[in-house]
């Protein structure tokens, strides 16, 4: 498992052994043994007390910290995007205010407790990893009469973009994530209703990976074609993440940037190509995800492998290779698929809510998705319609807010 | 905003109904059994008001004491609003729940809690001075029946519900802008 799954926490008292035996098992052998252990575990415990396994629920993600979690939190298998607008009447005195009040309800729901004035107290009660980011976007920062990096604009246009306004940019980003689909309806439903007061709705967008317990904490996620997507992520809690991630610059220290781009995958035409040409699209296999080059998902890619008429191995074309460029440009993907109603002879209306953290947007970003730009066989099949730009401020301490760092 | 954050509030919020509902509130106490006054031993949890742009509101939470014998909170004031009363609310004759004003103030049980909640027992601001914005904070002060006080500030929050009908056929304010 990774760091930050392990500093997610059962809040029942007195189960953390078996927490953490359960948690060995399940990255070691599968979680059919791992219950099985449970079980022997119960029996050879006292049978006048009754036990059981700790609920998925029950977890946590801490709230407060150097760094805002949902970044280099294990991905949850339910994630809701929201942009939102600023009211125009809404400054710097106002902007404080609604970052103190969301902080509050972000604290106590992550935790597994109501917020204040929470409706719905019950369906707080089960977290299961919620965890709650905030993004400020050019315009939030703008009302804050504060100086944003140079990288918080709406990206370049590219020339594959198709980009729609209800899917792009925005001034407040809300990220909302966890293992339960109801904790996190609940959670966006709390959050709006403390913000409406002061923004409005501009874009909401909803997806989704594995469901809790499906795969080993862990594992690469897969798309919707199949692609195991995310390979070369730095690794949460190493010096080489944190260098990718976070950024050390002013108001922004210990924060990221994040963008959040919808992309179309068109499903329907993927289905006319075969399975040689979809590896070679991408330039691994989607067996295993190994590269053409390799058999496993984590062998190096050898970009001068060549066939034996002469051809390179992994296409020109590749999306690894012209994603890769020197190697110098690296970001942390964290994306959801998403799978909308499908309309007239379509039968798939999907695509990747794509998600990167990157300490500088700019420099590690933009030349990347440049070269996709340029080529990339797999823009055949996928059209950026949506796309917006972020900056992720620091976490906080238990008396202070997001947010603080740009507004105090 | 409180400063405490971590009591498992729902427990005793739920604790304190069924004390509610089993009647066990005391109508008044005498506390001049001279231990701590009572402004050391009450802290309030949980602590929000409801936003407006005028006329009254309501402020809510959860009062603890520590203490061995039970407080009264007889009088609260604030700048925030000119007159502020302890309301809870009851059945009228024709069976509709309404509020009104509490006699001999708000107990709290030694060693127990007092829920003010919507459609319950709670702060009611008479007289609002300004209008209470989402996320700004109002200070309350709490007068106990020994004099002594307590002082706490609550975030103010947009709120739907607590719309209870004032006995006498009035209705709160809303919270609509």
């Amino acid at each position: 498992m990774s760091a930050p799954l392990e500093g997610a926490r059962s809040r029942r008292a007195g189960s953390t052994r078996r927490q953490f035996l359960l948690g060995g098992a399940v990255a070691g052998v599968g979680a059919v043994a791992a219950v099985g252990v449970d079980l022997a575990l119960n029996r050879q415990e006292s049978a006048a007390k009754p036990v059981s396994a700790p609920m998925n629920g029950e977890l946590t993600v801490p709230f407060f910290g150097v760094h805002q979690a949902g970044v280099d939190t294990a991905a949850q298998a339910h994630g809701i995007f929201l942009g939102l607008d600023l009211r125009e009447d809404v400054d710097r005195e106002g902007l404080t205010r609604l970052m103190r009040i969301l902080t509050d309800d972000a604290a106590r729901l992550t935790q597994g407790l109501p917020a204040l004035a929470d409706s719905e107290p019950e369906l707080a009660l089960s977290p299961a990893r919620l965890t709650i980011t905030f993004g400020f976007g050019p315009g939030l920062v703008a009302r804050a009469a504060g100086a944003g990096p140079s990288w918080l604009a709406p990206l370049p246009a590219f020339r594959v973009d198709q980009l729609r306004p209800e899917f792009s940019d925005g001034d407040l980003l809300l990220q909302i994530a966890g293992d339960d689909p109801l904790t996190v309806a609940h959670a966006m439903r709390m959050l709006l209703k403390d913000a409406r007061g002061f923004a409005s709705i501009r874009w909401t967008q909803q997806g989704f990976r594995r469901a809790y317990g499906t795969e080993r904490p862990g594992t690469t996620m897969r798309n919707l074609f199949g692609q195991v997507d995310g390979t070369t992520n730095p690794e949460p809690g190493t010096a080489d993440f944190d260098e990718v991630v976070w950024s050390a610059d002013g108001w922004l220290a210990g924060g990221t940037g994040m963008v959040v781009r919808r992309i179309r995958m068109d499903l329907d035409k993927w289905d006319r190509l075969d399975r040689g040409g979809r590896d070679a699209s991408v330039g691994r296999t989607l067996a295993n995800g190994a590269p053409l080059t390799g058999t496993d998902e984590f062998d190096d890619p050898d970009f001068d492998a060549k066939t034996s008429i002469g051809f390179p191995v992994i296409p020109q074309f590749a999306h690894i290779r012209r994603a890769r460029g020197d190697g110098s440009e690296r970001i942390f993907r964290r994306a959801y698929n998403y799978d909308e109603r499908p309309v007239d002879a379509e039968v798939s209306e999907s695509g990747l809510i794509f998600v990167s953290f990157q300490a500088d947007i700019e420099r590690q970003f933009i030349p990347m998705q440049r070269r996709l730009d340029e080529l990339d066989l797999l823009n055949e099949w996928t059209v950026p319609i949506g796309s917006a730009v972020f900056a992720i401020p620091p976490g906080c301490a238990e008396d202070g807010f997001i947010g603080e760092t740009l507004l105090s | 905003m409180n400063t405490t954050k971590n009591l498992p509030r729902l427990a005793a919020v739920i604790a304190v109904s069924l004390l509610a509902l089993t009647g066990c509130t005391p109508e008044s106490s005498p506390t001049e059994a001279a231990a701590r006054p009572a402004g050391d031993t009450v802290t309030i949890e949980d602590a929000w008001v409801k936003s407006a742009d005028e006329g009254m509101s309501a402020a809510f939470g959860t009062l603890l004491n520590s203490g061995d014998d039970d407080v009264t909170v007889v009088t609260v004031t604030s700048e925030a609003s000119d007159m502020i009363e302890l309301h809870e609310t009851v059945e009228n004759e024709a069976g509709e729940m309404v509020m009104r004003e509490k006699d001999g103030g708000f107990v709290i049980p030694a060693g127990g809690t007092l829920a003010l909640e919507p459609g319950a027992n709670h702060i009611m601001m008479m007289d609002l001075t300004g209008p209470l914005t989402a996320g700004s904070e109002v200070t309350f002060t709490l007068t106990f029946s020994d004099d002594s006080t307590y002082e706490f500030t609550a975030p103010v929050k947009d709120y739907s519900g607590a719309n209870e009908n004032y006995e006498g056929g009035e209705e709160h304010e809303g919270m609509d802008h």
